[in-house]
């Protein structure tokens, strides 16, 4: 069969050769460019500086300033500086990133008084967490109620629907100002990147419920209440929880501007960190792992989800 | 339809009229008074239905069939309260329909089962409503299954079940309220022939056990020959009532009536009601010339 029919589901053997190929070739990618010496490669790494007074073992320079020092030398008569090609600095090797997966967390803050990469990691995943739990506190019943009576329809939406175009990192500072300067500032913004987009998801899938459902319920004699807590809440869980494990992924995308404000903290104070210090596999490492956190969270939702509504034919 | 002497639609045996007689003599379950709907569209005002009478008696079972476009959903949907009537009434044992309500029982052809409920827990929705405690409804639920002969599926949810298991259930649903009348709304249209067959047969078997009056929408002739001992025969722009056909066809009914003269004769009268011969000035056709060439290996089919 060929790989590209429209709409149909390729084997399941090339299915997973496939899938793997979406990860397997950015990294085959990124390889190429490490260890093939003439792909790319526009600096010198200086193995011995020879005559060349500010050169020292180990530093980078551009090839044009090298090779002009080089000829300087040989022009001199005076010892010749050798090298090797190298990326910059801020492309670290496929194995440098994954060494530093390890010695990142192995490492000891180079002052007493900053975090361990595990202690960033946490205090970043709790401030999600936080942000995350009380928007959808007030934001899943406002949107449920929103979807199913026009009412609250009207009341809430345009507001939102206003508020929403609101950059969240715009409130950082009023953030500041209000909560101070640690975390809660921080959950905050989360929770303003959130909320509002989450009132208007939730209350949109609830209006996409099938009202030939809420008829039948009618008929069977369901009242106000029992419309809501026995048709229209158990009908859109499967895909308020669908919801949810999207808003989840943009809550993520919010962190790292959230962790700017007031004292810098977690992952994001980690990754400048490190950058200052330009230990950038380290910083690749960080970046990595909030993909494979992020992932790692929304797969294990998908599971639960699976087993939670086994009456959803095609949950994913 | 070609003539090969069928008999008058309106000749009924002695015994098809005196079950008439005691069927008229029962008391009256709903009463369709004046009832007319308008909605206001794009292009103004839009009778839907105007001026509808109907008697419905206790246990009769009439089916309402009509060109598509004749209100026929909209009138089962206003008898169920899910629609407010622009004038008349709706009358069931003398009290004014207002909303809807678990003593007017209602099928949808879509199957409207909960997908999170299992088929016991879809039968018992209506039973919890009206307070019943839940070992109670559980108990009446499982005797439900039974009946319908799904014992086997009462811990399945829908997505599990044929779509006719599913009407099945949905019938069964609606029938544990104990409702006074079942709303059909052609309730087996999404089901295939043979299939459809079992479920006419199953609601027959339903309607002479179970104290219940049913009214039944459909487009399918032979359906409503076959199950109804009256026919509502609604016309278009505006929905009114052409005909109240009293079906001459004798009582209990049987697969083998398909091809009896009362049978035909009701049906062909139904059919030319609803299809007159003069509707051909329709512009909705085909506009076809021969694509075939006359030496062509095959150049007539007939």
């Amino acid at each position: 069969m060929s790989l590209f029919s429209v709409n149909k589901p390729l084997e399941p053997r090339s299915r997973t050769l496939v899938a793997l190929m979406s990860f397997g070739l950015p990294i085959l990618i990124w390889c190429m460019v490490s260890y093939v010496p003439f792909i790319w490669h526009p600096d010198m790494k200086v193995t011995d500086p020879g005559s060349v007074s500010y050169f020292r073992s180990d530093m980078l320079v551009d090839k044009e300033t090298f090779y002009k020092e080089q000829e300087k030398a040989q022009a001199n008569n005076a010892a010749v500086p050798t090298g090797e090609p190298a990326n910059p600095v801020y492309l670290p090797a496929p194995h440098e990133v994954v060494t530093a997966f390890y010695t990142a967390f192995t490492t000891e803050p180079k002052r007493r008084s900053e975090a361990w990469l595990h202690e960033s990691l946490w205090s970043s995943i709790q401030v999600i967490f936080w942000g995350f739990v009380i928007s959808s506190i007030i934001g899943i019943p406002l949107g449920i109620l929103a979807g199913t009576y026009d009412f609250f329809s009207r009341l809430f939406e345009p507001f939102i629907e206003f508020f929403r175009y609101l950059p969240a990192p715009a409130f950082g500072a009023l953030a500041v100002a209000v909560l101070g300067i640690y975390q809660a500032p921080k959950i905050a913004i989360i929770f303003i990147g959130t909320f509002f987009q989450q009132v208007l998801v939730v209350a949109n899938t609830t209006r996409k419920l099938d009202p030939a459902l809420l008829e039948a319920g009618q008929t069977l004699g369901a009242g106000n209440r029992s419309m809501l807590f026995r048709i229209v809440v158990p009908g859109i869980l499967p895909d308020l929880y669908r919801d949810i494990r999207i808003l989840l992924g943009w809550a993520w995308t919010y962190l790292i501007v959230a962790e700017l404000i007031g004292t810098s903290s977690g992952i994001t104070w980690f990754i400048t960190q490190q950058a200052r210090y330009k230990n950038f596999d380290n910083v690749f490492a960080a970046i990595m792992m909030i993909g494979i956190l992020g992932l790692t969270i929304d797969l294990l939702l998908a599971w639960i989800g699976r087993r939670l509504f086994p009456y959803q034919k095609g949950t994913k | 339809m070609s003539d090969f002497n069928l008999p008058d639609y309106k000749q009924q045996s002695p015994e098809v009229r005196d079950r008439f007689e005691r069927l008229k003599q029962r008391p009256v379950t709903m009463e369709v008074k004046g009832l007319t709907k308008t909605f206001n569209s794009h292009h103004g005002e839009v009778t839907a239905l105007k001026n509808i009478d109907l008697k419905i008696h206790k246990r009769e079972f009439v089916c309402v069939i009509g060109p598509s476009g004749c209100g026929k959903s909209t009138l089962i949907r206003i008898l169920a309260g899910l629609e407010q009537a622009s004038a008349g009434q709706v009358l069931l044992d003398g009290e004014a329909v207002t909303r809807p309500g678990p003593e007017r029982g209602m099928v949808f052809q879509g199957y409207t089962l909960f997908p999170w409920l299992t088929v016991k827990r879809n039968i018992m929705f209506g039973l919890i409503e009206s307070g019943m405690n839940k070992n109670h409804a559980e108990a009446e639920a499982r005797e439900w299954i039974e009946l319908i002969g799904l014992g086997k599926f009462e811990n399945s949810y829908p997505h599990q079940l044929s779509g006719g298991m599913k009407q099945r259930v949905a019938i069964a649903r609606a029938l544990a309220n104990r409702p006074k009348i079942l709303l059909m709304d052609e309730p087996f249209g999404a089901l295939d022939a043979q299939t459809r067959a079992k479920m006419q047969a199953y609601l027959m078997e339903i309607w002479k056990n179970i104290d219940v009056t049913v009214f039944f929408i459909t487009h399918d002739l032979d359906e409503a020959v076959y199950l109804a001992d009256r026919i509502l025969v609604l016309k278009a722009n505006p929905g009114e009532v052409q005909e109240l056909i009293e079906v001459p066809v004798p009582q209990p009914r049987n697969p083998e009536q398909f091809l009896s003269p009362e049978f035909l004769a009701t049906k062909k009268h139904i059919e030319e009601l609803i299809h007159p011969p003069s509707e051909e000035s329709d512009d909705d056709h085909l506009n076809l010339v021969r694509m075939v060439p006359v030496n062509d290996d095959v150049g007539s089919v007939f």
